[in-house]
């Protein structure tokens, strides 16, 4: 178990790491490139002195590593911005303000996250309980007529965009068949109910594809679990086929599905991304393809950390995870 | 169990050996089996040729992409197409536009075009990208090890979807959209093909046959370039069949987002942007593009596990659609035995028997 | 009414007849052995018994009736209750026969539920003490344990439990020890000797190894190719063997007890006491680490030896003992943590072409994309040759001085036996000119025949090239039959060395007088004995 430890502390460091590696890669990806972004954010018709003014409000003129070095510390301490006129204090863990509105960026995602992760986690239940029943079902029943229909139904589900199952659900649903209004978000806190049928399809356009990635994970893990030796050796032992898909083969595919998940975390989110924009739901992604729109560089920066950040967790609980589940895995 | 298929070669020597085939006649004669990975093949080859074709076919229609006709659309009405379905007649084969009036037809094509070759390009650029980092990494001692792995991780790492759409937002819109989406798609999105190609190759470094090639007297390049990267063709090959349909879905919704390829350039899922709002004036404007997306994505999907099944036959008995060859799935079993080697190589073990437990005996100490 | 009744078993698997016309019985209580190479279809007879062939589109043909049940017939329930509860089995390798995710005693009490109608906590109580049983100490707290943190002969004492939980008329055992050492094998076959002489249920022992078949069985078919060549009382078939298959393969079985059979003529023409002048290849305190802080361990350890010109050393050890670390660190794939190897009296850094090796397993060592006259030309080539016809001459010659053709040179290694695969290896290795070839279990992967052939192979080339050779191996009776000297490994160390005779007829060290007493006997009389010498050594 101190192997265990270790190995979650080696994790937890190596994590730390990554996001420190990410925040460097974006920053200086986005704040060193050619375009002038004092230009782009005072808009085109701006005077070379307004320009200019705006650089200095931004503080575009110090070098890239002090900027970073300061953006580093208003994520730790916190910060005060001059807008111009007045000084705004932005508390740890600050991200900076938004060229745009002058709000601060931690509490713009702040504001936005509950819509995006009621979104992901909702649609994250969802795809698990849709794709491993189905993996494990078409691999109990491989060879036969059930097995076809769900690989066939996998496979269109898998073949199908979010952001085309998302326009096909909506106009059939909501459009021909009015069983639903279109999709307003409503907080969980404010009436769950409500909160609930309005993220239905926002949950399945984005689940469908997640789940057919999942059923085919769990149906080809399954289907090699069943494969070994040890298998065979319930099999011999007089157990039922049921037992054995049930217990053993499936207690032996979670494993690689438990690493999908983590790994699918980030597709998902840009599946959120184009659900949240196709439906209109206020969340990260709307928000973040407005600031793209408009280059509010720090809101961009920021969401692309914030997302990092939740992916690299992901990724990290995955491998703990991962390795609690298989203790055979070496723990490196 | 592996007897069964252990019996199928005569055991002892100085029997005449099997008349064999070669890894690639294998190959195809295992793709052939798959009528599935057979339609799926010729429909992408299909495609290929549309977008290939795009002018010549535009040029008998007798339309382009980028023409407006305002004649043929009703603006009082908002812009709906004047005319049945969408405006479908001799001239204009699947319609036009809504609001500008531009040949579906047309753009449908040109829109292959953008599809299938930014997919492909972003796919050549991971490949690229992630076979030179996996196989330094492996080959590279201690800290390039170290270095490189962690460089790979941060890039896994990455949310595709969100670092694209942030990063085709401060490029100059001057630089050509089609090649800025190839580009950042391809040199963000190679982290995992660089993980299972530097574990591919840590498992054939390990191998016998690439330690007898250091006993003949060969350095690491040659070694590598001779007995290394043939080895790594299948999995490279299998990876990118699965990156091909992947990136398609990626530049379609980079494109549906607005972020992507941009108007006059035709793109499927461009093209879906503004489709929710017609689809009952003219519902092929949505039906078509999506249906195209849906069509080349699931085909290029069952041609990859065709790919996949007839390079690595152990793979065979879990995504054949339902009618895997027990004996194929038999000598899939066998080769476990033979370890990561067997599998490796992609080949069917024929000693698997008995005598094989050994080699997991003793192992590599 | 005997306890399995076998009537004309047939067994298809697409137009491949794995078992043809086979008919045996095995009375209550009694031990049958089925003995083949592989390829032979005993595994399969197995596997029949059970009805495991139901379902995976095997053709079966023929009666099969075990413990009453009308195996053909069966209903699939029926079939179930017969699996476990009358006739249990044990397969070969216990690690991966068991359920890595799970508890041995759950899985134990599992299976046992599966039989009886009992409680969770009562089959729990039932799996500790078949656990105690089989002779896993502590069985209470090991019950909790899971199958990877077993040792190997540990995980097949578990496995024998979770046949014995319901306390089954028949015993399959499907090469229980192939994957052990030869120690550990030794207690597993007493093992079952015991539970047999305590339980009084039958045994049906499927083995390539006629040692192994003669420690454990009254009767033993010998089978190949699917069907039975000889049918008799152990003693007789093992003492006059009348088919000559029969004969043919006990002739090859290596035999530890006696003298190497080439040694009267070798030993005269090989170099005797001027040989020590010409020592080729040295090594000098020879010691290898792996890993790093908590988790390092020594796989060699201070390991000094040298092989002179002409000679064969033959390196033996159990798994683990550091033979194949020592064996890569005297061609120079791996370099030793301290210590030095000498070639011709030079200190060496890395690989160089007088020091060749033969591989273990003839699957990987060839590269499957390569033809293998391609693979045999490696050393040519990398020595500088470029003309062509020079390089095919040479390959061509060198395959048909291993036994091959000429014309093999296109092929590639499927198209290959392992035997023919492990003569191409041994072809490569000649390609480069070597003065030593070490050999890391260079015939263990194979059948016994074949074994003994590529044996010779080695023999002849050593004595017309003045080979020096290092033969590594687990295999106690082949090692005697090839060496001169000979050094006994133990967890990383040299525990004894001398000439091949003196150290297997008068061991000293307690280690080698083990290894030794745990090696089967061909003649169930001598394997009665040794058994009842191990009881006395374990007790001592």
């Amino acid at each position: 178990m101190s192997g265990f430890g270790g190995f979650v502390l080696r994790r937890a460091v190596g994590t730390v790491v990554t996001l420190l590696a990410i925040s460097v890669i974006v920053y200086v990806v986005f704040y060193a490139t050619p375009g002038n972004v004092a230009q782009i954010t005072c808009g085109p018709r701006c005077s070379p002195e307004q320009v200019h003014q705006v650089a200095q409000q931004l503080r575009l003129d110090d070098p890239l590593y002090v900027r970073y070095w300061q953006f580093l510390v208003g994520l730790v301490a916190g910060q005060d911005y001059s807008t111009g006129t007045s000084v705004e204090h932005c508390s740890a863990p600050c991200l900076g303000l938004s060229y745009q509105s002058d709000q601060q960026v931690m509490s713009i995602i702040l504001t936005k996250l509950p819509v995006s992760l009621s979104l992901v986690l909702g649609a994250m239940v969802l795809w698990l309980v849709l794709g491993v029943g189905t993996g494990v079902l078409s691999a109990w029943r491989r060879g036969r007529f059930t097995e076809r229909l769900l690989t066939a139904l996998t496979l269109a589900g898998w073949a199908t965009p979010v952001f085309v199952i998302g326009l096909v659900l909506m106009i059939v649903v909501c459009g021909e068949l009015q069983l639903l209004p279109f999709p307003q978000y409503v907080n969980f806190t404010d009436d769950p109910e409500q909160w609930a049928w309005n993220l239905l399809l926002p949950w399945l356009s984005l689940a469908l594809i997640e789940a057919a990635a999942f059923a085919r994970m769990t149906r080809a893990s399954m289907l090699e679990t069943l494969a070994e030796d040890h298998i065979r050796t319930f099999r011999a032992y007089g157990v039922a086929e049921r037992t054995i898909v049930g217990r053993h083969a499936l207690r032996g595919a979670l494993a690689p599905v438990i690493a999908l998940n983590a790994n699918n975390v980030g597709s998902a989110i840009g599946g959120a991304v184009l659900t949240e924009t196709l439906f209109g739901l206020p969340g990260i992604g709307q928000e973040l393809v407005h600031a793209v729109d408009v280059v509010d560089l720090p809101v961009v920066v920021g969401m692309v950390l914030v997302i990092g950040f939740f992916v690299v967790l992901a990724n990290a609980l995955a491998d703990v995870l991962y390795a609690l589940a298989d203790r055979r895995v070496v723990l490196t | 169990m592996s007897e069964a298929l252990v019996a199928a070669e005569t055991p002892g020597t100085g029997i005449e050996p099997v008349p064999g085939v070669s890894g690639a006649r294998q190959f195809w004669r295992r793709l052939r089996a798959q009528r599935a990975a057979l339609v799926a093949a010729a429909v992408v080859a299909l495609l290929i040729l549309v977008a290939l074709g795009a002018p010549l076919l535009t040029a008998i229609e007798g339309q382009d992409p980028t023409t407006y006709h305002p004649s043929l659309i009703d603006s009082a009405r908002g812009g709906v197409p004047i005319g049945s379905f969408g405006g479908i007649g001799g001239h204009h084969w699947l319609g036009v536009e809504p609001q500008t009036g531009r040949d579906l037809f047309a753009r449908l094509v040109y829109g292959a075009r953008v599809s299938l070759g930014v997919a492909f390009a972003a796919t050549v650029i991971q490949l690229l990208v992630g076979v030179v980092m996996g196989i330094a990494s492996a080959l590279g001692s201690g800290w390039v090890d170290q270095l490189l792995s962690r460089i790979t991780d941060i890039f896994v790492a990455m949310p595709l979807m969100i670092m694209a759409l942030a990063l085709l937002a401060i490029v100059p819109s001057s630089f050509p959209r089609p090649v800025l989406v190839t580009l950042v798609i391809g040199f963000i999105a190679w982290g995992n093909i660089a993980k299972i190609v530097r574990a591919q190759t840590l498992t054939l470094k390990g191998l016998d046959y690439v330690s007898a090639a250091r006993l003949s007297g060969w350095g690491t390049w040659r070694i590598a370039r001779r007995e290394l990267l043939p080895g790594l063709a299948a999995p490279i090959i299998t990876y990118a069949a699965i990156l091909m349909p992947v990136n398609i879905s990626i530049e379609a919704a980079l494109s549906f987002l607005g972020v992507g390829v941009k108007p006059p350039t035709p793109s499927w899922g461009q093209m879906l942007t503004a489709a929710d709002v017609w689809y009952q004036a003219a519902p092929q404007y949505l039906l078509l593009p999506a249906g195209s997306l849906f069509v080349t994505v699931l085909a290029l999907t069952v041609l990859g596990d065709g790919v996949r099944t007839a390079l690595d036959p152990r793979a065979a008995s879990r995504l054949s659609i339902g009618t895997g060859r027990k004996r194929e799935a038999k000598a899939a079993k066998g080769e476990t035995e033979a370890g990561k080697s067997a599998s490796a190589v992609g080949k069917a073990a024929t000693e698997a028997g008995n005598g094989t437990t050994e080699a997991g005996k003793e192992g590599s100490a | 009414m005997s306890l399995v009744q076998v009537t004309d078993l047939s067994v298809e698997f697409g137009d491949l007849r794995a078992v043809d016309g086979l008919s045996f019985s095995l009375a209550q209580g009694a031990a049958v052995a089925l003995v083949g190479e592989s390829g032979s279809g005993k595994s399969t007879v197995a596997s029949a018994l059970l009805g495991l062939h139901r379902g995976t589109g095997a053709r079966v043909g023929g009666s099969i009736e075990v413990a009453g049940v009308d195996v053909q017939e069966a209903s699939d329930d029926e079939l179930r209750r017969l699996r476990g509860a009358k006739a249990a089995m044990v397969f070969q390798d216990p690690l991966s026969s068991l359920d890595p995710y799970y508890a041995i005693g759950d899985q134990i009490a599992e299976v046992y539920r599966v039989h009886t109608r009992v409680s969770r906590r009562a089959a729990r109580a039932r799996a500790v003490e078949v656990l105690d049983r089989v002779g896993i100490p502590d069985a209470q707290r090991r019950s909790r344990s899971r199958p990877h943190e077993f040792s190997g002969g540990m995980r097949q004492r578990a496995l024998i439990a979770m046949a014995l939980a319901c306390e089954p008329d028949l015993l399959i055992a499907d090469e229980p020890t192939t994957a052990l050492d030869v120690t550990v094998q030794a207690q597993i076959l007493d093992l079952l000797h015991t539970l047999r002489e305590e339980t009084g249920m039958g045994l049906l022992l499927v083995t390539h190894d006629v040692g192994v078949a003669a420690e454990s069985v009254d009767d033993v078919l010998v089978m190949r190719h699917g069907r039975v060549v000889e049918h008799g009382a152990i003693a007789d078939v093992l003492g006059a063997p009348v088919q000559p298959y029969t004969r043919e393969l006990l002739a090859a079985v290596p035999r530890v007890d006696a003298p190497r059979a080439a040694a009267a003529a070798g030993s005269e023409a090989a170099p005797g006491s001027e040989a020590s002048e010409s020592v080729v290849l040295e090594a000098t305190g020879l010691r290898r680490e792996f890993g790093r802080g908590k988790r390092a361990f020594t796989a060699v350890d201070d390991v000094s030896l040298a092989i002179r010109r002409g000679e064969t050393l033959g390196v033996v050890g159990e798994s683990g003992s550091g033979k194949t670390t020592l064996g890569r660190m005297l061609v120079g794939l791996l370099e030793p943590t301290a210590g030095e190897v000498r070639y011709e009296g030079h200190a060496r850094v890395g690989v160089r072409p007088a020091v060749q090796m033969v591989f273990q397993d003839p699957v990987s060592s060839l590269n499957p994309r390569r033809s293998v006259g391609e693979s045999i030309a490696d050393p040519l080539r990398a020595r500088g040759e470029r003309d062509e016809k020079q390089i095919r001459g040479r390959v061509t010659e060198l395959l048909e001085r291993v036994g091959l053709e000429g014309a093999h040179y296109d092929r590639y290694p499927h198209e290959f036996s392992g035997g023919q695969r492990q003569r191409v290896g041994i072809a490569r290795a000649l390609a480069a000119d070597p003065r030593v070839i070490v050999c890391d279990e260079p015939v263990s992967a194979l059948d016994v025949t074949t074994q003994a052939q590529v044996v010779a192979l080695l023999g002849e080339l050593q004595r017309e090239l003045g080979l020096a050779l290092v033969f590594i191996a687990h295999d106690l009776a082949v090692v005697r039959q090839v060496s001169d000297r000979v050094a006994v490994m133990r967890r990383g160390r040299i525990v004894e060395s001398g000439p091949a005779d003196e150290v297997y007829d008068n061991p000293r060290d307690p280690y080698t007088k083990q290894l030794l007493a745990a090696v089967p006997a061909l003649d169930p009389q001598v394997a009665a004995r040794r058994r009842a010498e191990r009881r006395e050594l374990a007790a001592a």
